[in-house]
């Protein structure tokens, strides 16, 4: 999709004001945060499976390339092909061409993040491809076409209700009566109409969780079983993954794994947990008859360079934007891209550029909950810090900001003058909110006193009571 | 504290920008609890803010310039105590983050982040405070501030030091660990997110039927209680260290008046 990150302010607004979708985040807070803080509780020692997770995501960063030759040589010998798309474009490209040798009618895709990333979709569209989502959540979207608004629970913005209309119309021409159906009732009657697709599909396309070099295997976490159906049912499988999946061996991807299900949707194991080594083999009774996957760079490589490399240990679980008080009130469309949340927040930015994504590396209180929760010890408020840093050194932080701190600043460097302007200042302020104790409005403070009172000061700063009781005392 | 009894030490007291400017009645608070505890109390004349502003909105260069300056008028004294994790964290995670490359000051920015302390937790594990005869009658809840929590650890010492005044009834809120939205400059980039954040704030201390809310920071508790007084919420507010210091039945709640 088209970042529409630059209309952060005006997206966030309208989310707020919007009681579907209101109504539909009290589910982040009830499900994913209660669900993974018991098993995170029950685990015996989980603080070290994270450390264990940021170690092995630590290594192989450092250590990529020879992990990536070493991915690609053993895929090759399992019989799959490997291509190395730089940029979207190449992305697109060689995913189009693919098909397009196949002689592809229909796709069918697993949940990708990184096929909503480079705007997969949209190319397979514009190549004449009937292409169709098979995650519930995705289907949904597809339906309203609408961007994901959560990495893992893409359609978390949607009510019942909605999902009851959507159904209605896309399923029924309109002509059911019911407002509301139940729940099993909306499932059996997607994967009904999914189960033709899954059938007739020539090429399936998933992301994939996990890449293990040492056997060139990749792991498909669902919990719908879509995946698998996805990779296993059509000729051709292609897979798309960012080049930061990649783990050294299987005992690193089951550390992953395991941090990943509990920290995305507090399970101990996703239903479906699939390892996909190339192509079916010739004793093999099913699986697809080639197998692809295509390692996006897609910015990832410069950050590997710089300050950011810490982002790239990202496993995609989504608890940071669960714990995240702003996102539980906003939701993900109002960041305007396909990552939400503070995850986004900074990939966002490296992806799509910091000029056009202005908002999200400030719409954050730096809380510190969302690090506090990462299965992978991402400083993710520290990371956000850097990049308002870049924003202020690139002349990118509205005058409005810069006048302030710039003023600020003069008088906290000369405490003296300080002191005596904070005297007559409050001194002032303190008189006329005294009775009252607060003000509804005050100048210049309008964006504070739009939702919240204003507390008056009390009569004169600590400084100069506390100077007044030291000259008292030694009196 | 008598005059006679020897001294545990010096504390410098960093009373905040918030609290210097909007709340004096916290840093009074923090100077008597100190003093109780055996030690001498020194508030610097040459602070200001701790340059958290500067820092968290990029400005790397001002938030240097004042973290130097807090370095140099903090020399000296046995230890800092700040009635603030937001600000206290400032000094003791950022500013050797900030000059970590700077030969001259990286070691005296660790130094001195060595020797400053959130308030209670200065109360409970250096001074070993044990508070004796305080009285306060009410139901009050606790906000755990973010930068206090995560970054200075600060969660069990204030409920230690509240669970022995006698007469208080503390109930613990729904997302006690929750932003409450203030989040510095957040608050007014931001004002509508801010809102809701702590709308839903004063619902959980509402739910609790509390009297009073507490917290140990300043930031926190102007956009608290300005948020339960434009909606006109009976519940009071105050620093933590004003009930520790039973001054907060003589001075008035945060926002409200003297009548």
């Amino acid at each position: 999709m088209e970042s529409r990150a630059h209309l952060f302010k005006p997206q966030a607004r309208e989310a707020l004001q919007n009681t579907d979708l209101q109504q539909a985040l009290t589910r982040v807070q009830e499900g994913f945060v209660g669900k993974r803080k018991v098993l995170v509780d029950q685990f015996p020692d989980f603080e070290g499976l994270r450390d264990r997770g940021q170690a092995i995501k630590d290594h192989t960063l450092a250590h990529l390339d020879v992990y990536l030759e070493q991915f690609e040589a053993k895929v090759r010998e399992a019989g799959g092909h490997v291509h190395w798309a730089e940029t979207q474009q190449e992305a697109q490209e060689i995913i189009v061409d693919i098909c397009r040798q196949e002689n592809a009618r229909m796709v069918t895709k697993g949940k990708t993040m990184a096929g909503e990333e480079v705007q997969l979709n949209e190319a397979l569209d514009a190549a004449g491809l009937e292409t169709v989502e098979t995650d519930l959540g995705e289907y949904i979207i597809q339906l309203a076409k609408e961007p994901p608004s959560h990495i893992i629970a893409p359609a978390i913005h949607k009510t019942r209700q909605q999902i009851t209309e959507l159904f209605n119309e896309h399923h029924h021409h309109g002509t059911l009566k019911e407002k509301l159906r139940e729940v099993p009732d909306l499932v059996d009657e997607a994967r009904g109409i999914l189960r033709d697709k899954f059938l007739n599909a020539d090429v399936g396309i998933t992301g994939a969780n996990c890449l293990v070099a040492e056997t060139g295997s990749m792991f498909l976490v669902t919990n719908e079983g879509n995946g698998d159906l996805t990779h296993s049912l059509p000729r051709v499988h292609v897979a798309i993954a960012g080049i930061e999946k990649l783990v050294p061996n299987l005992d690193d991807a089951s550390t992953i794994l395991r941090l990943l299900a509990r920290s995305a949707t507090g399970q101990e194991m996703t239903a479906y947990t699939t390892m996909v080594t190339g192509p079916a083999r010739a004793e093999d009774t099913d699986g697809p008859e080639a197998f692809h996957i295509v390692l996006i760079d897609n910015g990832r490589t410069r950050m590997l360079e710089g300050r950011f490399r810490e982002m790239l240990r990202c496993i995609r679980c989504g608890a940071c934007m669960n714990h995240c008080p702003v996102y539980s009130a906003i939701g993900g469309h109002a960041y305007g891209w396909v990552y939400p949340g503070p995850m986004g927040s900074v990939l966002t930015p490296m992806i799509v550029g910091l000029d056009k994504t202005r908002d999200l590396p400030n719409a954050c209180t730096l809380n510190g909950r969302c690090q506090s929760v990462c299965p992978v010890r991402i400083p993710l408020p520290d990371l956000l810090r850097d990049l308002r840093e870049e924003q202020h050194d690139q002349g990118l932080t509205p005058k409005t900001t810069r006048y302030g701190l710039n003023i600020w600043a003069w008088f906290a460097r000369r405490p003296r003058l300080y002191g005596l302007a904070a005297r007559v200042g409050i001194g002032l302020l303190g008189r006329l909110g005294r009775r009252r104790g607060r003000f509804r409005k005050l100048p210049l403070a309008g964006a504070w006193t739009a939702g919240r009172d204003f507390p008056a000061p009390q009569k004169t700063t600590f400084q100069a009571a506390w100077q007044q009781r030291k000259k008292e005392k030694s009196a | 504290m008598t005059e006679t009894t020897q001294s545990r030490g010096t504390v410098a007291l960093f009373a905040t920008c918030l609290v210097d400017l909007f709340r004096p009645s916290v840093g009074f608070a923090s100077a008597q609890l100190l003093e109780q505890a055996g030690y001498t109390v020194d508030v610097p004349e040459a602070q200001t803010c701790c340059g958290q502003p500067a820092y968290n909105n990029g400005d790397h260069q001002h938030a240097t310039t004042i973290a130097k300056q807090v370095i140099t008028a903090f020399r000296g004294y046995d230890y800092i105590v700040v009635p603030s994790g937001s600000c206290g964290g400032t000094i003791t995670s950022h500013y050797p983050d900030l000059l970590r490359d700077d030969p001259q000051w990286a070691e005296a920015a660790r130094e001195l982040a060595g020797r400053t302390w959130e308030l209670t937790r200065f109360l409970v594990e250096v001074a070993q405070m044990e508070l004796t005869g305080l009285q306060h009658s009410g139901v009050i809840t606790y906000h755990d501030s973010c930068s206090g929590l995560r970054e200075m650890g600060i969660r069990d010492q204030p409920r230690a030091l509240l669970g022995a005044v006698e007469g208080l009834e503390l109930r613990e809120m729904a997302d006690t660990d929750v932003c409450c939205g203030f989040g510095g400059t957040f608050c007014v980039k931001y004002p509508e997110i801010s809102e809701r954040l702590v709308s839903n704030k004063v619902d959980n201390i509402e739910a609790t039927g509390a009297d009073t809310v507490l917290a140990g920071d300043l930031g926190c508790l102007f956009n608290i209680a300005g948020r339960l007084k434009r909606l006109d919420k009976p519940v009071r507010a105050y620093h933590v260290a004003e009930v520790l210091a039973g001054t907060a039945g003589r001075d008035a709640a945060i926002g409200e008046g003297e009548n």
